[in-house]
């Protein structure tokens, strides 16, 4: 189970939301949402010196069911946010990292596109085959 | 053909009629009786003799007309296009009355009916792909000429600029035979008329269009943001929010055919492709008849021909922000050649397929002018896919003996400012810095390159000192950020200096008879020229700097000022 979400400052609502392969969507969106004051607060904690990709909540677990989320946060302070199985456990930190990598190089590639305004949600064709490309690959 | 089709009843050819007489004329010319029956049939695609004479043409047979026409259910694209720029319309993608304009003599009541058609008919009429030439004619005269039968005095004065295209255009007729029925296929003349719209955005063929300019542009067309949004994706494939020479005329190409009923691809065609494109889309172009890749294109003439850029500097300033971000991925993306491997590797992981085999085809594409370093070679060896990158594009910078010299510098240099988008002039290149890459003395060709190239693009020089092997990511950043700033104030700086590199020939030449010192004063040369340019390059970068600050000083006082109201 992988979820993706992309924030967006200032208001912190979503652009894009995907998951795989779940049912349990609003699930997810409220989780994702939730953790978003968990990021709020860990940019200003930060404050200069804004690391790209922080790990969020590693150790949020139910008892009827685990997931991790993790943040990441760009020097626009758009967020972006993956919520992942935490039976799933053969997913390194490296590979998440290497996924919020892509996810933000899909997210420049959308801005450089003149016809996208920043805000706008995101409906991309492009950026869902990599979402969906990256989804399968954890999955 | 005419009776059985149904034109005489009904008195003109509309989409229906004038595709049954097609088909009939494909069925008389396969030996098939004409008769409704005969189109059932697997018929192949009626053969239109290549007519000399336009007026011949024109009033030529009705059938050879009509199978020039029917090439393409797109020619009545193409029509409606024209009739949209004549009128100012902007989307009939299916209107009808394509024929008339072609045969005069067949129906002059459907001639009216297609008031574009005029000069459309006389294009056709001998070959079947006109519609570049032709439409860049007709963007001239149509707006004057009033669409009527009264058209036909127009059609000799077309016929001169026609004959241009057409007899390029009789080439391919004669070759109907392997006419490929793909629609994202560009032809000879859609070229053209791509390349005159390109003209009339951004006068330096070398140079790219921004993105607001080129929103401006494509949102003419008034297809729906989303689709406009998709075909820029599609086409941007370097994604630096830029539109090079070849983007463009993919942009445009997927514009007509949107405009035209195409659905857009997922992924680019092959056949839109950058470096597709620039490495001599010729033989491609006259293999197709225009039919295919004729969807539309004109139509987007309309508003394209009416639009006069103006440049509208700032490009998009936060996609060009973001190119920092992104710069690992551009470089892969990016046709012209930088490979950094570290870009390389992380491209790799991120891109598509397609992306990368995009990108792969850049790289070879721009190492080719780059020029040979076995240095070079070795400290790129390390990318595994593609063979050593040569550091620079021919000119300036690119040639002098001391190679981790060069390189050094070009990498300072790149610092200060990338531009990805490659130059558009690609296709001489190759073949000579394939041989440079034989040995060292292939280096004096490119030096001597350089210096006709010097000023070409300093996009092109980034892109060759990007291309420095060990390249540092950080750095890049910086450069992507700097570059990002200053491609704007780059752009036109290039756009002005830039002259396209005809360098190709005498490099073998020049292989052959250099000399050692010759080579060390040519390396001088450019290592000026370089000097020169990152001079040049840091001073704009200053003024950015400046600019920058003081805005950053602006918005400091305006926060402190805000900043009471709100505690208050």
């Amino acid at each position: 189970v992988l979820v993706s979400v992309i924030c967006s400052p200032p208001q912190n609502y979503p652009l894009y939301i995907r998951s795989v392969p779940t049912e349990n969507e609003l699930k997810f969106h409220y989780t994702v949402h939730t953790s978003l004051d968990v990021v709020d607060e860990k940019i200003s904690a930060m404050g200069k010196a804004l690391v790209d990709q922080r790990e969020l909540y590693l150790g949020l677990l139910y008892p009827t069911e685990d997931y991790k989320v993790y943040g990441y946060v760009t020097n626009s302070k758009v967020k972006f946010v993956m919520v992942v199985d935490s039976s799933n456990t053969a997913l390194r930190d490296n590979e998440i990292r290497s996924m919020f990598r892509k996810l933000h190089n899909s997210y420049t590639d959308i801005m450089c596109n003149p016809f996208y305004n920043p805000g706008d949600c995101i409906h991309s064709r492009a950026f869902d085959n990599m979402v969906n490309s990256m989804m399968m690959q954890v999955c | 053909i005419t009776e059985v089709c149904g034109a005489k009843r009904v008195g003109y050819f509309g989409p229906a009629q004038f595709y049954i007489a097609l088909k009939l004329i494909a069925a008389a010319q396969s030996g098939f009786p004409v008769r409704i029956e005969s189109i059932k049939n697997e018929l192949p695609l009626p053969r239109f003799m290549a007519l000399k004479n336009d007026s011949e043409v024109r009033y030529g047979t009705p059938a050879e007309l009509h199978g020039v026409k029917f090439q393409v259910p797109h020619a009545t694209l193409e029509k409606n296009s024209y009739k949209r720029t004549d009128e100012g319309d902007k989307q009939e993608p299916k209107s009808p009355p394509m024929s008339p304009i072609c045969s005069p003599p067949a129906s002059p009541s459907t001639y009216q009916r297609i008031p574009l058609s005029y000069g459309y008919g006389k294009s056709r009429s001998g070959l079947e792909q006109q519609h570049g030439a032709p439409y860049e004619v007709r963007h001239s005269t149509h707006q004057q000429d009033a669409p009527s039968s009264g058209n036909y005095g127009a059609k000799p004065a077309h016929c001169s600029t026609l004959n241009r295209s057409l007899s390029a255009e009789r080439e391919q007729q004669d070759s109907s035979a392997h006419y490929s029925d793909d629609p994202w296929r560009i032809t000879e003349e859609q070229r053209d008329y791509y390349i005159n719209q390109f003209r009339s955005l951004q006068p330096d063929l070398n140079s790219f269009i921004s993105g607001s300019m080129a929103k401006n542009f494509f949102t003419k067309s008034k297809l729906p943001i989303p689709e406009l949004s998709h075909i820029w994706e599609l086409s941007d494939v370097d994604c630096d929010g830029a539109l090079t020479l070849p983007e463009f005329c993919a942009a445009f190409h997927l514009v007509v055919a949107r405009k035209n009923g195409y659905q857009l691809p997922e992924t680019l065609p092959e056949t839109l492709l950058p470096e597709y494109l620039q490495a001599g889309n010729v033989p491609a172009a006259g293999a197709e008849p225009y039919s295919e890749s004729l969807p539309g294109g004109q139509q987007t003439r309309d508003f394209s021909r009416t639009e006069k850029a103006t440049a509208e500097e700032a490009p998009d300033n936060s996609a060009l922000l973001q190119d920092a971000k992104k710069d690992d991925k551009q470089a892969l993306k990016v046709s012209t050649a930088l490979k950094t491997i570290p870009k390389e590797f992380q491209h790799l992981t991120v891109k598509t397929a397609a992306q990368e085999s995009n990108a792969l085809k850049a790289r070879p594409r721009s190492r080719s002018y780059s020029s040979t370093s076995i240095e070079d070679a070795m400290k790129k060896g390390e990318e595994p896919p593609t063979p050593p990158p040569r550091p620079q594009k021919s000119h300036s910078r690119a040639s002098s003996l001391d190679l981790n010299r060069v390189f050094q510098q070009n990498t300072q240099a790149v610092r200060s400012g990338w531009l990805p988008p490659p130059p558009p002039a690609l296709p001489p290149r190759p073949p000579v810095s394939q041989t440079e890459q034989v040995s060292e003395v292939e280096l004096h060709p490119q030096m001597n390159r350089p210096p006709s190239q010097a000023e070409e693009n300093s996009s092109a020089k980034k892109e060759i000192v990007l291309a420095q092997p060990p390249s540092k990511p950080a750095r890049r950043k910086l450069r992507t950020e700097a570059q990002g700033l200053e491609t704007p104030e780059l752009s036109p700086t290039i756009n002005v200096t830039s002259s396209l590199p005809a360098v190709k020939p005498h490099l073998p030449v020049q292989k052959q008879s250099s000399k050692q010192k010759r080579a060390i004063q040519t390396a001088i040369r450019k290592n000026k020229e370089a000097n020169a340019v990152l001079a040049r390059l840091n001073s704009e970068l200053q003024q950015q700097l400046k600019e920058v600050h003081k805005e950053r000083i602006a918005l400091e006082t305006q926060l402190e000022q805000l900043r009471p109201v709100t505690v208050l």
